[in-house]
């Protein structure tokens, strides 16, 4: 079904790996990998060049600070270790509408665009009420058998599965 | 010497950028940075991606239990705020089916070329944006069903390393389940 199929590796040994780099997470910065807080962040540093010092004043960034930290680099490094993997399996192209989008949306590129910016949208608001994302949550925190991890990545992936359905599989 | 290493700000950010490398790598060698895998997962056409967590879930529960015993490096288990996680949890699933990444393997696709990433990156900042502007509106709700950082050996009063044995039992025989069924 894939068509890059030779340029992917065993899922149990990329799993395997993602899992050591959460050892090296731990051990050499003692940091749980996850991607989300990035993103609230980013938005804050926005916020805080456009408003002013006064952003810092939301409780929000008080909690997590509008600046540059350890996971934030780890979310920079994920653009550039992808760009390096695809550009040696020779993988990367432009990809303006996935095959499986198409196949229910068409080939519209504003659609699949605003289609993007809402996924994005949910994602970001959902993210950071649970707490974390797919890593965060997902990987880091189920590996640390967090309760609250267990059950923040069953509910990612009912809403998910529910979503996927009704929206590409054809019901 | 590990706590020193702790301290060393620009030493740490770098290292995290390194970490980053090698987890945005593997996202794209195990297909998750491609829109097609991860909707074709949720779907349950394809459990390519089911598999990369779990591995990554029994390699790292192991690994992690064995450095906090050896090292000065900690377990942070985030707080069960059940109400938020479960709704918020609820959102979240709905935009990744939408966007057909989650916010890593959106920044690693943007890396292999998915212009429409970009987007949904986008996306991400306005959403994590809005949550940052409402936070102090939905506090009560945020705080209200915390039941602190728990974890479920320590929730049940048992050995961590019986619930990692159970847990690497049960998602190895779901993957072995798997592919015997052909997935």
């Amino acid at each position: 079904m894939n068509p890059f199929s030779s340029e992917l590796w065993s899922p149990y040994l990329v799993g395997a790996g993602i899992g050591i780099l959460v050892w090296l997470g731990f051990l050499l910065s003692n940091k749980a990998i996850g991607c989300s807080t990035a993103y609230a962040r980013t938005f804050g540093m926005a916020e805080k060049f456009v408003r002013g010092d006064k952003v810092e004043e939301k409780t929000y960034y008080k909690r997590f600070k509008p600046e540059i930290d350890w996971e934030w680099m780890l979310v920079l490094g994920i653009v550039v270790g992808a760009l390096l993997s695809s550009l040696l399996s020779g993988s990367f192209r432009i990809e303006m509408v996935p095959r499986v989008w198409e196949n229910t949306f068409g080939s519209s590129h504003i659609l699949r665009f605003t289609g993007a910016l809402i996924g994005g949208l949910l994602l970001g608001f959902g993210a950071r009420m649970a707490g974390g994302c797919t890593s965060g949550h997902g990987i880091s925190g189920t590996s640390q058998l967090s309760v609250g991890s267990w059950l923040a990545f069953l509910f990612f992936f009912i809403g998910g599965i529910v979503t996927a359905v009704l929206i590409y599989g054809g019901i | 010497m590990l706590e020193r290493l702790y301290g060393r700000k620009k030493l740490q950010l770098f290292l995290g950028f390194l970490i980053g490398i090698g987890f945005g790598f593997l996202l794209d060698r195990g297909g998750a940075t491609d829109f097609n895998i991860i909707v074709d997962q949720l779907l349950l056409e394809d459990f390519r991606v089911l598999k990369i967590i779990f591995t990554a879930i029994i390699t790292g529960m192991i690994g992690l239990h064995v450095i906090v015993k050896l090292t000065p490096a900690e377990l942070q288990p985030k707080r069960c705020r059940w109400k938020p996680i479960i709704i918020g949890g609820l959102i979240f699933g709905v935009g990744f089916a939408v966007l057909g990444l989650c916010p890593g393997t959106a920044a690693g696709a943007m890396g292999t070329g998915a212009v429409h990433a970009v987007f949904g990156v986008i996306g991400m900042l306005i959403g994590a944006g809005i949550f940052a502007s409402v936070y102090t509106h939905i506090q009560e709700f945020m705080s209200e069903s915390d039941l602190g950082p728990m974890t479920i050996p320590d929730s049940l009063g048992v050995n961590p390393w019986w619930i990692i044995l159970t847990f690497s039992i049960v998602l190895a025989a779901v993957m072995f389940l798997l592919e015997i069924a052909g997935f």
